[in-house]
């Protein structure tokens, strides 16, 4: 048995089944607390099914699987969804429903937005923000709520160069100040820069699980290395 | 054509001299149907709500049920709740047949199922949007159905204005259970029915431009404020 | 959004708030005298000298007796003798009181190719059966369809049952009624005082008038507080008496369209 205490995620011998189809096949996972964790692999490989696992989106079949409770995770999605309202309404909105005072509320999301570098945003209407400002609002938004556990699935899929470098920028801070986190991404450069540890997926299931390092240097599964092969064409 | 321009010519000049009779039909016709729309939202958004996100097995029945009622002819309406309301009738003692109260009652009763219907699609083609935000935020099912009817607001007024729309153009419920009495129930349909039956069409016209201007501006004031909320944004 | 529910509410409140105490009555009666103006002659002179508002809803005579038979009138004013003295036999009314009169009129198109005119309303309605000339019917149990069918009797013929082709069965008011005549340039029969109060006569005009069988007796009966105990029998026998009163009479008789009286006071008390 896993010890809690030393362990943000722990998911041991976990399968999902949707629509009577296997997402997920016989998962076994252990992430430590602080870790920055990659997870790579052809669309299609069970990266965002893993990752809606470990935040409760999805249940399990079989396995055991512990998380963080879901007020201590955070997920950013592909497509940031952002609330009808102005930027820091929609910090602020996530705070208050977890109890925070409006004016504490209205504070920590400030000093988020200013983290995120979107300070002079704060009274813009959401959905007027470009591309990578949204996504820079919804890394704001989950940094707000302090989460252990933060959840990134291809959060820079759709961003031009320069916003994907500033997005970086917010989960690397995140992850000093002591968050773990699961990245999901195709992006190899990405994975390096972030990540110690890369989670190599292939047909529902891991297939690798190696130092960041180690894997590019020399993935082990024919999987991995047609997927680098093809990428790097 | 020549009964077009006659017609628009004499709206023109009942508008611009503020009769005072004209000015009491539309604003009772305002009145009864703002104030239905209100009571309709009442009655209607909850019940969306709860079927937008239930997956009890009444759901499907329920939406089926809603929809259709989109479709209640006017004229049942206004027959059915003239027998509700009726001294005769099981609610004849509230005393509301021939008045504006009756006709809010016929009128609420047409537009609730449809406010109902439309808001339900609203909010349920919403949640596809919202649902994995909700749920990963960890909100409850109360906090995500708050949140769902707070970011659908432009779509559900709209959905208002379509119910506000519908009650204040019929005339076949407010007629039976109103009675277009002069000076107390005559809205701006009955009086256009009134004026048509007296063969004065040009002046019946001239009513629906003075209605179909008092709707557009309704509307307008609408997207102004729907404008005047998002440039707070902008 | 907010704004708009603010709007809401200010309308619902002062909903609340309007409709005050002073003492009014419902009367059901026909579109003839609503239509015609007579109403609107009448009930200041009626409120000046009584204080009792009156509340008229307009009605063909069958639904308007309906509506006193369900107590949701206080007094009941309509044109279909027959129909009013059963109504009276039946409890639902006090007493049938006789307060004015006016007359039938066929209208017709103004070339009249049915050969209709005249003094006699029988042979007209003959002429009109035997050319099949489109002819319009209320069809809907007011006292000008019963007037209608009565003289169609009278005449020995009933082309509502043989379901004549020309012969349209409208299901409705005397203004609709009105408007598809002239749109069909089809015979209809109309009380007068709908007819002069009428605008879009296009090529319509009367056809036969004058006939003592067009004799057309309007009534006033309260409605019976005995079958309903809300019937507000005071004020609305007010009323009544009213109307049969000299000044009532008088005031029946002072209202005119172009000149042409269009109510006969006949109370004879």
């Amino acid at each position: 048995m896993v010890d809690a205490s030393h362990t943000c995620v722990a998911l041991n011998g976990v399968s999902a089944v949707a629509g009577g189809t296997t997402i997920l096949r016989d998962v076994t996972l252990v992430i430590a607390p602080g870790e920055c964790v990659a997870v790579l692999g052809a669309n299609g490989a069970g990266k965002s099914s893993l990752l809606r696992l470990m935040n409760g989106l999805l249940a399990t079949n079989s396995g055991s699987a512990h998380t963080p409770s879901s007020r201590d995770q955070a997920l950013i999605f592909q497509r940031p969804v952002l609330l009808k309202r102005s930027v820091l309404d929609n910090v602020s909105f996530a705070l208050k429903t977890r109890g925070v005072a409006a004016d504490d509320a209205a504070e920590i999301a400030r000093e988020k937005l200013a983290a995120c570098g979107l300070a002079t945003f704060a009274d813009r209407y959401a959905r007027t923000l470009s591309g990578g400002e949204q996504q820079k609002l919804a890394l704001a938004r989950a940094w707000a709520l302090q989460p252990k556990l933060l959840l990134a699935d291809e959060p820079t899929a759709n961003l031009a160069p320069a916003a994907v470098h500033s997005v970086e920028t917010i989960l690397h801070r995140m992850h000093v100040a002591g968050a773990t986190i699961v990245l999901a991404t195709h992006n190899r450069g990405q994975a390096k820069r972030l990540a110690t540890r890369v989670i190599f997926m292939a047909d529902s299931t891991i297939v690798e699980d190696r130092p960041a390092n180690d894997f590019f240097a020399s993935p082990q599964s024919a999987e991995a290395i047609e997927y680098l092969a093809v990428e790097r064409a | 054509m020549s009964l077009l321009v006659d017609s628009a010519a004499e709206a023109i000049r009942m508008v611009a001299s503020a009769d005072g009779k004209l000015l009491e039909i539309a604003v009772l016709s305002l009145r009864v149907s703002a104030t239905a729309t209100l009571i309709a939202a009442i009655i209607a958004l909850p019940i969306a709500a709860w079927v937008a996100q239930t997956r009890s097995a009444l759901k499907t029945p329920v939406v089926v049920v809603l929809n259709a009622c989109m479709g209640l002819p006017p004229v049942i309406v206004g027959l059915v709740v003239y027998l509700l309301l009726s001294r005769s009738g099981p609610l004849g003692a509230l005393g509301w047949l021939f008045t504006p109260s009756g006709m809010i009652f016929a009128q609420t009763v047409l537009i609730t199922p449809i406010i109902a219907a439309l808001a339900r699609q609203t909010l349920e083609d919403a949640q596809i949007e919202y649902r994995d935000l909700f749920a990963s935020l960890g909100l409850s099912r109360w906090q995500s159905l708050v949140t769902l009817l707070v970011e659908t607001r432009f779509s559900l007024l709209v959905v208002l204005l379509a119910g506000f729309g519908r009650a204040i153009a019929e005339v076949g419920a407010v007629m039976m259970v109103g009675g277009n009495i002069a000076g107390e129930t005559r809205v701006m349909t009955t009086a256009i029915a009134l004026e048509t039956s007296k063969g004065e069409l040009a002046l019946a016209l001239a009513l629906g431009m003075v209605l179909l201007a008092i709707v557009l501006v309704v509307n307008g004031f609408a997207h102004w404020g729907k404008m005047w909320i998002g440039r707070r944004y902008g | 959004m907010k704004l708009f529910l603010k709007g809401l509410v200010a309308a619902g409140l002062s909903l609340c708030a309007s409709l005050s105490a002073a003492e009014t009555i419902v009367v059901a009666s026909t579109t003839s005298t609503d239509q015609s103006g007579l109403f609107a002659h009448l009930l200041p002179a009626f409120e000046k000298a009584s204080g009792v508002k009156v509340k008229v809803v307009a009605l063909g005579s069958g639904q308007a007796l309906d509506v006193g038979r369900r107590g949701d009138a206080d007094a009941v004013f309509v044109h279909d003798q027959i129909a009013e003295e059963k109504f009276v036999a039946d409890g639902f009314g006090v007493a049938r009181v006789p307060v004015m009169y006016n007359d039938f009129v066929l209208i017709g198109p103004a070339t009249d190719p049915a050969r209709a005119a005249g003094r006699d309303i029988v042979a007209g309605l003959a002429a009109v059966y035997s050319a099949k000339a489109d002819f319009v019917s209320r069809g809907d149990k007011s006292g000008t369809h019963a007037a209608e069918l009565r003289l169609w009797k009278q005449a020995g013929l009933d082309p509502a049952s043989e379901k004549a082709k020309w012969y349209r069965d409208t299901g409705s008011g005397m203004g609709p009624a009105l408007n598809t005549a002239a749109a069909m340039n089809a015979y209809v029969l109309s009380d007068r005082a709908t007819w002069l109060a009428f605008k879009n006569r296009q090529n319509l005009k009367i056809i036969v008038e004058g006939d003592s069988k067009l004799f057309n007796q309007y009534g006033v009966m309260l409605v019976n507080p005995k079958k309903h105990a809300h019937i507000k029998a005071q004020p609305a026998q007010r009323f009544i008496d009213w109307l049969v009163s000299g000044e009532g009479q008088a005031v029946i008789a002072s209202f005119r369209i172009n000149g042409e009286q269009l109510f006969f006071p006949n109370a004879r008390k």
